[in-house]
């Protein structure tokens, strides 16, 4: 379930580094696979079938896990800005096998990546933690060793509603968002109205992303990429507003 | 009594053997359950059955409906037993209420008690739309409640996501005949051909069951009922959301009384929601209420008019090696009941039973593991939806054995005082009228033995959220999808 896209080496060579590497490589499946089960989550969290109510405990328990990731990836060091074009096909490409992630913490002890360590050697540069508005080069999350291969395939729905999503968030000010939600009465059902671009309209389907909003002010430049801050903001959001 | 028509078509099983001696006392491990009846949904009975002239008072049409969402509007979302388990009622996500009665004990046919037939049915919600927030409400009826039984009348509360509705379900066996001023069709007659004077007198009619709409409680709730609880006192109820819970008066349909509100001011805030309510079977001052996080609180309504600081708080510490990603979403209570002597609640959680003593806050007295062997699958599961099932528990009548569902139609029962458990399972395939059903075993690794099925092969589109237990004997009512099965004990 694990080896999709992932590169194998040949039977000597594996041999070879099995010692040395199999702490990075136990590190990288954990961070692997803690990433692709936030961005499930952020997947859930977005598609809902919206002509009737979303489920307020189902949504809130889908969050609080989102929260619980984002804190783990920030102590780690490991929580990096997330470029549109790896979110938007980040999910299913990443969607490997999350069984790490159902073991209990003490067997995890070795695994996860110490705080500090960052995923430096083995993913790339660790990008800057502090919320940064500048733009940020997007960087090859699997540089290394470790090197997710496979097709990148065009994933049609998915792929368009968190570009979509990310695009939108990203050139607005955070300021904006409490505009846009200023005049909307009641907070509960924003969470998945915002990211379906429901606001005041009626209900397009689930893919058709955020056409809805209204446009803010044209921010900073293109070049500017979703980064942390603009995450943790996608984080409120998805409990608000 | 049945609904007006024809005989119906009764359950398919053919009685064999001799009659079981019920009895409460007895537990899961020394008897064996065997199948009395499978019922199938109304729209498939009245089809083959009822052709003749029905009285369309009774019967609401639109449940006849296109046989496209006939599957999808048939399932079964809502099991209860009456107070005295003459009557069982379901509730389905059509919005239709179906009332099954107890066979009667006859002489010659000693051998049919505790077949359960089709009583009444009646559609209780249909689906509605909220133009402002341009969102359907839907239909499906998401509990029924029993009122104790005061008069020849039955009465039931049954709710969808928005709106509670009291019903009055009543026998009509004879009819006023031989009116003055109308004819037997009832058109009304010629005065002028009128030339003496009669007293109406009551003839017997065929058994005729209506369902009546008595009370409708709507508007009160901003976020979706999951609970619906009637008040020992028999004069109120309460009905719980996500955020709050409101106390109604049956008489009074037009304001509620808010005991519970746990909406943060910032709604960013949010991250714990209510899950479930109960009144104390004796203490009309009493309930609680479950959370997402898997907590439960005890509350007084004599301590303060907003119920929102609790007297009591129940919180099993958690175990720091078990922790993982989805620990709390595995902790979330789906359904929190009292025992009948209301010493005791059981808590249901994704995982286990958990039996609680209202004297020890700190902990649960007894913990129960329904299929454990999921804990490795938990990804796969928070993947497919599967880990927010909400699955329901319930007691016996004696309070000695609980009772969930779990998956492949897997439902399991704990007895408490000889720590000895069942899996058993509601299907169509293995169930062969009154025979007695085969324990099964889930096959966690390994060898697996014959007739074990292996935890790969479990079906997780069959679960078993739905069961009830007759109040005083070993007759129980499991629903999978749209099919009701009725168990009962026979003792050896």
């Amino acid at each position: 379930m694990f080896t999709r896209g992932l590169k194998r080496k040949c039977v000597g060579h594996e041999e070879d580094m099995e010692g040395a590497l199999a702490g990075l490589k136990t590190v990288s499946s954990y961070s692997l696979q803690r990433q692709s089960l936030l961005d499930m989550s952020l997947v859930k969290l977005q598609l809902c079938h919206m002509l009737v109510e979303p489920n307020l405990c189902r949504s809130v328990l889908i969050a609080n896990t989102v929260r619980q990731i984002q804190e783990e990836m920030t102590q780690d060091g490991t929580w990096r800005s997330v470029t549109p074009q790896e979110a938007g096909r980040a999910p299913l490409d990443r969607l490997v096998s999350t069984e790490i992630l159902c073991r209990s913490a003490w067997e995890q002890e070795g695994a996860r990546p110490a705080p500090g360590l960052g995923d430096g050697h083995v993913q790339g540069p660790v990008s800057d933690l502090c919320p940064v508005t500048s733009a940020q080069a997007p960087r090859h999350p699997q540089s290394g060793i470790w090197e997710l291969d496979g097709p990148r395939e065009d994933r049609g729905g998915f792929h368009k509603s968190l570009d979509q999503i990310f695009e939108t968030l990203e050139t607005k000010n955070p300021g904006c968002m409490e505009e846009l939600f200023s005049d909307v009465d009641s907070p509960y059902y924003d969470l998945d109205t915002v990211l379906t671009g429901m606001v005041g309209g009626a209900r397009p389907g689930p893919c058709e992303g955020l056409e809805g909003l209204a446009p803010a002010t044209p921010g900073p430049s293109s070049s500017c990429k979703s980064d942390l801050g603009e995450l943790d903001h996608v984080v409120e959001i998805l409990v608000e507003t | 009594a049945t609904a007006a028509g024809p005989e119906r078509l009764g359950p398919w099983c053919s009685p064999t053997g001799s009659p079981a001696p019920l009895s409460c006392e007895t537990g899961c491990g020394e008897g064996s359950w065997i199948l009395v009846c499978r019922l199938l949904v109304p729209t498939q009975v009245s089809l083959l059955s009822m052709e003749e002239d029905i009285d369309t008072r009774k019967i609401n049409n639109s449940f006849l409906r296109d046989h496209s969402y006939a599957t999808e509007a048939d399932i079964i979302s809502t099991v209860e037993f009456n107070h005295t388990g003459e009557l069982l009622a379901t509730g389905d996500k059509g919005g239709r209420v179906v009332i099954f009665q107890r066979e009667q004990e006859s002489k010659n046919q000693i051998h049919r008690r505790g077949e359960y037939n089709v009583y009444s049915t009646f559609q209780s919600h249909e689906p509605e739309f909220d133009y402002l927030k341009s969102l359907e409400i839907e239909e499906k009826i998401n509990k029924i409640r029993w009122l104790p039984q005061q008069n020849a009348a039955y009465f039931l509360l049954s709710t969808n996501d928005k709106t509670v509705k009291l019903w009055k379900v009543s026998e009509r066996d004879k009819r006023p005949e031989g009116y003055n001023l109308k004819d037997e069709e009832g058109r009304l007659r010629d005065p002028a051909t009128i030339t003496t004077l009669r007293v109406p007198v009551l003839r017997p009619m065929d058994l005729m069951v209506e369902a009546t709409p008595r009370r409708v409680f709507a508007n009160a709730h901003t976020y979706h009922i999951n609970s619906i609880s009637v008040n020992s006192d028999y004069e109120t109820y309460m009905s719980a959301d996500d955020l709050r819970i409101n106390l109604w008066n049956f008489e009074i349909t037009n304001q509620s009384f808010n005991i519970v509100d746990i909406k943060p001011a910032n709604m960013e805030e949010l991250t714990e929601v209510i899950t479930a309510a109960e009144f104390h079977p004796h203490h009309c001052n009493t309930f609680v209420y479950s959370s997402s996080k898997g907590t439960i609180r005890l509350c007084d309504m004599r301590a303060s008019a907003l119920c929102d600081r609790h007297t009591k708080f129940f919180e099993e510490p958690e175990d720091p090696s078990n922790r993982s990603f989805f620990s709390e979403i595995i902790s979330s209570i789906s359904d929190v009941k009292f025992s009948h002597s209301g010493r005791y609640i059981m808590t249901r959680d994704y995982l286990t039973v958990k039996v609680w003593d209202l004297n020890m806050e700190n902990r649960p007295i007894e913990t129960y593991q329904v299929h454990d062997y999921l804990r490795s699958k938990l990804c796969s599961l928070y993947e497919n939806d599967c880990i927010f099932d909400k699955f329901e528990c319930v007691w016996n009548g004696s309070d000695s054995v609980i009772m969930t569902g779990s998956y492949n139609n897997f439902f399991r029962m704990f007895d408490r005082n000889t720590k000895r458990d069942v899996t058993l399972e509601a299907s169509r395939e293995n169930s062969k009228p009154r025979a007695i059903l085969k324990p099964r075993k889930v096959c966690v690794g390994g060898k697996r033995r014959k007739d074990e099925i292996s935890v790969d092969s479990l079906d997780f589109s069959k679960k078993i959220l739905h069961t009830a237990w007759h109040p005083s004997e070993n007759i129980i009512a499991v629903a999978a999808t749209n099919n009701l099965y009725i168990f009962q004990d026979k003792v050896n």
